[in-house]
C-alpha cells in the first residue's frame, strides 16, 4: 500500500542556530571599501532597520534537508494519476524545463537587438495560440487564467467604451456551472454579474439566456466544453443571441484541451479567448503557478491588447515591442508575460505538432469516456445531466447516493483516494452538481492506470457500504492525517504566519 | 523515415489500446465522440501549425534562436526598474528543480500536499518578519498587480474614491494601477517631489490628502532609486485622514532599511523577483503582499493564505488554505479578487533563498549593494558632464545618470557602449521625466564586481572624448 514520506519536519523557525548562514555573498572589492566604507551605516535613523529581521540561520546542507524533505511530502503529476477536474494535470516535459533556464539571465528591459532570439520564440508562439483558437492577434501577458480573464473583461469594457455604449452595457453573463473565477473577474472589471440556469442537459438554457439578453448586456463568458465535460451543443445559437443583443462572447479556455484542433473557440464565434499553458500546454504547475494565461482576440478587438505587442517589422527584419497602440487598455502587469513558462509551451506545441495537438485532445476525451463507462456501474455513484451523451476532457458524479445510504460524503471518498497513491478529483464543483467529484484523466495517463482507478473507487464503495467510518476517517497513508480546516480559519485560532502564532501561541504546536 | 505514431507523452495513442478502449465503450471511431459538435464547426483542413520534431531537434532548434539573444552573463549590464540580476545559489536552483513542487497543483487536498503548504506557510512567515507585519499572503502576479489589488482592497475597507501616488514611480506600474481602478472610476492623484532630493513634497501631499482618501501610497526605495526617509511623516498625514498607507518595496532592502511596519504601514507590496528568481526577461516575477493582522484588513486581502492548524485526532500540527471564503471559488463575484493561479513556486524560490542568506546575509546584502552603488555613483560622476546620482538623497541599488552636460542623448551613448564596448547602460528614463533632462537609471548589486563598473566608467569616458 502507499505510503507518503513523514519526516515531520519542524517549522523553518525552528531550525539552525546562530550563526550559522547557509550562501555567502560576494565581497566589496578593498579599493572600494577604502573609498566609501560601510555606506548602509550612514543612514538616517528615521530609515535604518536598528534590528535584524527575525530569519532562520541555517547552514546550507540544513537548508537543502529541509526543503528537500518537505518536496518529498508533496504529490505531483511526477508521481502518479492526478486527475484533479478542470485542472488538466498532463505530463511535464522534462526537456521543457531544461530549454526554459537558457533565458534565466536575460533583462527585460535589454536592447531589443540583443533579445532577437526570444522575441521570435514569443512572436511565433503567440501566432500558434492564435490558429489553435482562431482568433486574429494573442497578447502573451496575464500571469494565469484569471489574469486572462480579467484582461479578457476589461477588453470588453473598453470596446463598449470605443463604441459610447460603456455605461448601458454593464452587465456580464454567465452561466451558473461556470469557474468562480468567471464572475469574479467580471465583478472586478466593473460589471454586474448576471448568472444564467443550466438546462436538464447541463448546458446553458438557451431560453434562459433569451430573456437575459438585453440592451444592457456587455457579454457572455462561457466554457465550452463546459465544466461538466460536455459539449454546448447550441453553441451557434448562443452566440447568435449574445451577438444580436450587442453582447460580445467570451470563450474560457480552461477545458481547452478537449478540442484542440478538433474546433475552434473563434470559428464558433467568441470574441476573447484564453489559455492557460500551464493546463492545456504541458507546463508545470509549481503547487500554484508561475501558470500563463494568454488571450487571443478577434480582429476588431486587437486594438485593445495591452502594450506592448510583440510584433515583426518586415523590412528591417527585426522583431520588436510595439507601444504604439492608441487604443490600447493599458498594462495588468510588469514587463511581458511569464516568459519562462511560455519558452515551455512554445517547446511543447514543437513536440507535439498539429497532429500531435489533435491526438492530445482525442485521446484525453477517450481516457474520460472510458472511465464514465465504468465508473457509472460503480455502487453510490451517479452521472447526472446528459444521459448517454459523450464527455469531453472530463466527467462529473455525484456521490449523492452513496452520501443517502452510507453518510459517506464525496469529501471522504477523495481523501480516501488518497490513500492509495492517487491524487483526488476536484470536488464540489461545477456548484450544480450535490456531491461533486470531477475527474478529468487527461491524455497522460495509460489504459492500466485508469483501470487501476476505477479498481480504487470500487474498493472504496465497498468500504462506504461495509465500514463507512473507515473511509470518514480517511486519510490514513498521508503525511498528516485529515486536517482541521476549520482551525485554520478561525479568527480565535488562526496562525497565518509564525510571526502570529508566536503572538498568540493558540495552535497547540503539536509537532517536533 | 516516418516518425513513429506513438508520441511519448500520450501512452494510449498505440491503436491496439485505442481500438480496446473504443471497443468498450462501444465506439468505432473517435469522431463519434465528437458528434455532439456541430459539423459546421469541425475542422476540415490542415491548421498552420509545425510538424512535430523529436526532442534532440527541439533542443536544437530552440537553442540556435536563443543563441541570437546576448544575456546579463556576456555584456556587464546595469537594467534593474523592476526585474535585479542577484545571484541565485544553486540550492534555490536545486529545491525548485523538484518536480514534486514542480509538478503539483493548488493544494486542495492538503494532506498530501504538506510540502508545498508548509513552504509557502514559511515563505508568508518571512516576508511578515522582513516587513514586520502579521500577515502576508502566499503570492500575487507581481509588483504592479499587487499594487492594483492593494488600493482595491482598501476602496473595500473604507469606501472611498481617490488614490495618492507619487509622481516618481514606475510607469508600468502605473499603467498597472490604473487598469485595476478604472472599473472603480477612481482618481489618481500624484504627489511631486522635491527637486533636490527626490523625495515626497510633503506640503504637496498634505494638500492633496483628503477624507475622500483611500489610501496613501509610496515606494521605498523608490523607483528612481532613492530612499524615501520621511515615511514616517508620509504615514502620519495618510492615518490623519485615517486613508491607509500602503509601501512598495523592494525586499532585498529589508535587511538594512527600517521595515515598512515600523513606520505605520497598514499594506506592504514589492516584487519578490530578487529574492532568488532569474530575470527570465521579466517573468515570472512575484507579488509580494502583506498587511496588518487585523480582522478588518484580512478579511479584505485578495490571494491565498496558507495558515497553522493541526489534525483532526489533535496530535500533529499541519497546514492548509485559510480563510478560502474571500476567494472566488467560494465567494464568486463577491470574492476579494479573482486570484487563483498565482506564483507559488516563486514564493518556494523566496523562502529557501532567504532561509540561506537568513538575517545576516540579508543585511550584507543590503551592505554590499549599497557600497558599490555608492562606488559607482562616485566614478561616473567623476566623468566630466556626468552627474550620478541627481538626487541628495541615500541610494540602495539603483540610481539617476544625468547626461546634460555632456551635450549627449542616453540613447545614443546607449547604443554606443552596448555597439562598441559590448557594456549595457540602464535604463533611459527621459522620456518618463522630462524634467529630469537626459537622464537614465542604472543598477548595481552584488554580482557586479569593481571591474565591471570601471569598464562602464572606461567605456563611458572613451565615447564621450570621442574615441573608441
Amino acid at each position: 500500500m502507499f505510503q507518503q514520506a513523514r519526516w515531520d519536519e519542524p517549522v523553518i523557525f525552528k531550525l539552525g542556530g546562530r550563526g550559522r548562514r547557509g550562501c555567502d555573498l560576494p565581497s566589496v572589492e578593498d579599493e572600494i571599501s577604502k573609498l566609501t566604507g560601510i555606506v548602509a551605516d550612514r543612514l538616517p535613523r528615521t530609515i535604518k532597520r536598528n534590528q535584524l529581521p527575525n530569519l532562520p540561520e541555517l547552514s546550507e546542507v540544513e537548508v537543502v534537508r529541509h526543503f528537500i524533505r518537505l518536496s518529498q511530502m508533496n504529490y505531483g503529476v511526477d508521481l502518479g494519476f492526478y486527475p484533479l477536474g478542470s485542472c488538466t494535470m498532463k505530463y511535464n516535459p522534462k526537456i521543457n524545463d531544461l530549454l526554459a533556464t537558457s533565458i534565466s539571465e536575460l533583462h527585460p528591459y535589454q536592447d531589443e537587438s540583443t533579445a532577437q532570439g526570444i522575441l521570435e520564440i514569443l512572436y511565433t508562439l503567440s501566432r500558434w495560440l492564435a490558429e489553435i483558437t482562431g482568433t486574429s492577434e494573442v497578447s502573451l501577458q496575464p500571469s494565469a487564467g484569471a489574469h486572462g480573464e480579467l484582461l479578457g473583461a476589461l477588453i470588453m469594457r473598453a470596446c463598449h467604451r470605443f463604441n459610447g455604449d460603456a455605461e448601458k452595457r454593464t452587465e456580464l453573463i454567465v452561466p451558473d456551472s461556470a469557474h468562480g473565477t468567471n464572475p469574479a473577474s467580471g465583478t472586478m472589471a466593473g460589471f454586474k454579474v448576471v448568472v444564467v440556469p443550466s438546462n436538464r442537459n447541463g448546458c446553458v438554457d438557451l431560453r434562459a439566456l433569451k430573456a437575459a439578453v438585453s440592451e444592457r448586456t456587455a457579454g457572455l463568458m462561457l466554457t465550452n466544453p463546459n465544466t461538466l465535460g460536455i459539449f454546448e451543443e447550441e453553441i451557434d445559437e448562443i452566440a447568435e443571441a449574445v451577438h444580436k443583443a450587442g453582447g460580445l462572447l467570451y470563450y474560457d479556455g480552461a477545458n481547452l484541451n478537449a478540442i484542440m484542433d478538433k474546433v475552434r473557440p473563434g470559428d464558433m464565434g467568441f470574441d476573447i479567448v484564453h489559455m492557460n499553458l500551464h493546463k492545456t500546454f504541458g507546463t508545470p504547475h509549481g503547487g500554484g503557478g508561475p501558470g500563463a494565461g494568454p488571450i487571443g482576440v478577434c480582429k476588431e478587438l486587437t486594438k485593445f491588447l495591452p502594450v506592448p505587442q510583440i510584433a515583426y517589422d518586415k523590412k528591417r527584419r527585426r522583431y520588436f515591442l510595439d507601444y504604439d497602440r492608441r487604443e490600447s487598455i493599458g498594462k495588468v502587469r510588469s514587463f511581458y508575460g511569464n516568459v519562462a513558462v511560455l519558452l515551455r509551451a512554445y517547446a511543447y506545441i514543437l513536440s507535439m505538432g498539429g497532429e500531435g495537438l489533435e491526438e492530445a485532445a482525442e485521446i484525453s476525451v477517450l481516457n474520460a469516456n472510458y472511465l464514465t463507462k465504468q465508473l457509472k456501474e460503480i455502487r453510490g455513484f451517479d452521472l447526472p445531466y446528459a444521459e448517454g451523451r459523450p464527455r469531453k476532457h472530463e466527467c462529473v458524479f455525484s456521490a449523492k447516493p452513496m452520501f443517502k445510504e452510507t453518510g459517506v460524503r464525496a469529501l471522504d471518498v477523495a481523501k480516501r483516494i488518497l490513500d492509495y497513491g492517487m491524487h483526488s478529483p476536484t470536488t464540489y464543483f461545477p456548484l450544480i452538481v450535490e456531491e461533486a467529484l470531477m475527474i478529468e484523466p487527461t491524455e497522460s495517463v495509460e489504459k492500466e492506470e485508469l483501470d487501476r482507478f476505477v479498481d480504487v473507487l470500487k474498493q472504496i464503495s465497498n468500504e462506504a457500504y461495509t465500514n463507512p467510518d473507515l473511509v470518514k476517517k480517511a486519510p490514513y497513508n498521508t503525511a498528516v492525517t485529515r486536517l482541521d480546516e476549520v482551525k485554520a480559519s478561525h479568527p480565535k485560532t488562526m496562525a497565518l504566519s509564525w510571526r502570529m502564532h508566536q503572538k498568540r501561541n493558540i495552535i497547540k504546536d503539536a509537532g517536533p | 523515415m516516418q516518425r513513429p505514431h506513438v508520441h511519448p507523452y500520450i501512452p494510449n495513442a498505440v491503436p491496439e489500446i485505442k481500438r480496446e478502449m473504443m471497443q468498450q465503450i462501444g465506439i468505432k471511431n473517435i469522431d463519434e465522440l465528437y458528434a455532439d459538435v456541430p459539423k459546421k464547426f469541425l475542422i476540415n483542413r490542415k491548421l498552420n501549425l509545425p510538424e512535430p520534431i523529436s526532442e534532440h531537434e527541439i533542443k536544437e532548434h530552440v537553442e540556435a534562436l536563443l543563441r541570437r539573444n546576448k544575456s546579463t552573463m556576456n555584456m556587464p549590464t546595469f537594467l534593474g526598474a523592476g526585474c535585479w540580476s542577484h545571484h541565485v545559489p544553486a540550492v534555490v536552483d536545486n529545491i525548485v528543480s523538484r518536480t514534486e513542487f514542480l509538478t503539483s497543483y493548488t493544494p486542495y487536498q492538503p494532506e498530501v500536499s504538506q510540502g508545498m503548504l508548509q513552504a509557502m506557510f514559511e515563505y508568508q512567515s518571512m516576508i511578515c518578519e522582513l516587513t514586520a507585519l502579521d500577515v502576508a499572503n502566499s503570492s500575487m502576479y507581481d509588483w504592479a498587480s499587487a499594487l492594483g489589488e492593494a488600493v482595491r482592497m482598501a476602496v473595500r475597507i473604507n469606501n472611498r474614491a481617490e488614490v495618492i501616488v507619487p509622481k516618481i514611480i514606475h510607469p508600468e506600474r502605473y499603467s498597472t494601477l490604473q487598469t485595476y481602478v478604472e472599473p472603480l472610476k477612481m482618481k489618481i492623484k500624484p504627489v511631486g517631489y522635491n527637486r533636490e532630493t527626490g523625495l515626497l513634497d510633503l506640503e504637496g501631499l498634505k494638500h492633496q490628502v483628503s477624507e475622500n482618501t483611500a489610501a496613501v501610497y509610496i515606494e521605498n526605495p523608490s523607483y528612481l532609486g532613492f530612499v524615501e526617509t520621511q515615511a514616517e511623516e508620509i504615514a502620519q498625514i495618510a492615518h490623519d485622514k485615517t486613508a491607509l498607507f500602503i509601501v512598495g518595496v523592494d525586499p532585498t532592502s529589508l535587511g538594512i532599511l527600517k521595515p515598512p511596519g515600523e513606520y505605520g504601514a497598514d499594506i506592504v507590496i514589492g516584487e519578490g523577483q530578487p529574492l532568488g528568481n532569474h530575470l527570465n526577461y521579466g517573468g515570472p516575477l512575484l507579488g509580494l503582499f502583506a498587511c496588518r493582522g487585523e480582522m478588518e484588513l484580512i478579511r479584505q486581502m485578495p490571494g491565498r493564505i496558507i495558515g497553522m492548524t493541526t489534525t483532526h485526532s489533535g496530535d500533529k500540527t499541519g497546514f492548509c488554505m485559510a480563510l478560502q471564503t474571500r476567494e472566488q471559488h467560494i465567494r464568486r463575484e463577491r470574492a476579494t479578487s479573482n486570484i487563483c493561479t498565482n506564483e507559488a513556486l516563486c514564493a518556494v524560490a523566496s523562502a529557501s533563498y532567504l532561509a540561506l542568506l537568513g538575517p545576516q546575509g540579508l543585511k550584507e546584502l543590503g551592505e554590499i549593494t549599497m557600497t558599490k552603488t555608492q562606488y559607482a555613483m562616485q566614478e561616473l560622476t567623476k566623468i566630466k558632464g556626468v552627474k550620478a546620482p541627481l538626487f541628495e538623497a541615500p541610494h540602495v541599488k539603483e540610481f539617476t545618470v544625468n547626461f546634460d552636460k555632456t551635450g549627449k542623448r542616453v540613447r545614443a551613448l546607449h547604443q554606443a557602449l552596448l555597439k562598441q564596448h559590448g557594456v549595457h547602460g540602464g535604463k533611459d528614463v527621459s522620456k518618463e521625466f522630462p524634467e529630469l533632462g537626459q537622464t537614465a537609471l542604472y543598477c548595481v548589486t552584488e554580482v557586479h564586481s569593481r571591474m565591471d563598473i570601471d569598464r562602464l566608467v572606461l567605456a563611458l569616458r572613451k565615447i564621450l572624448r570621442g574615441r573608441r
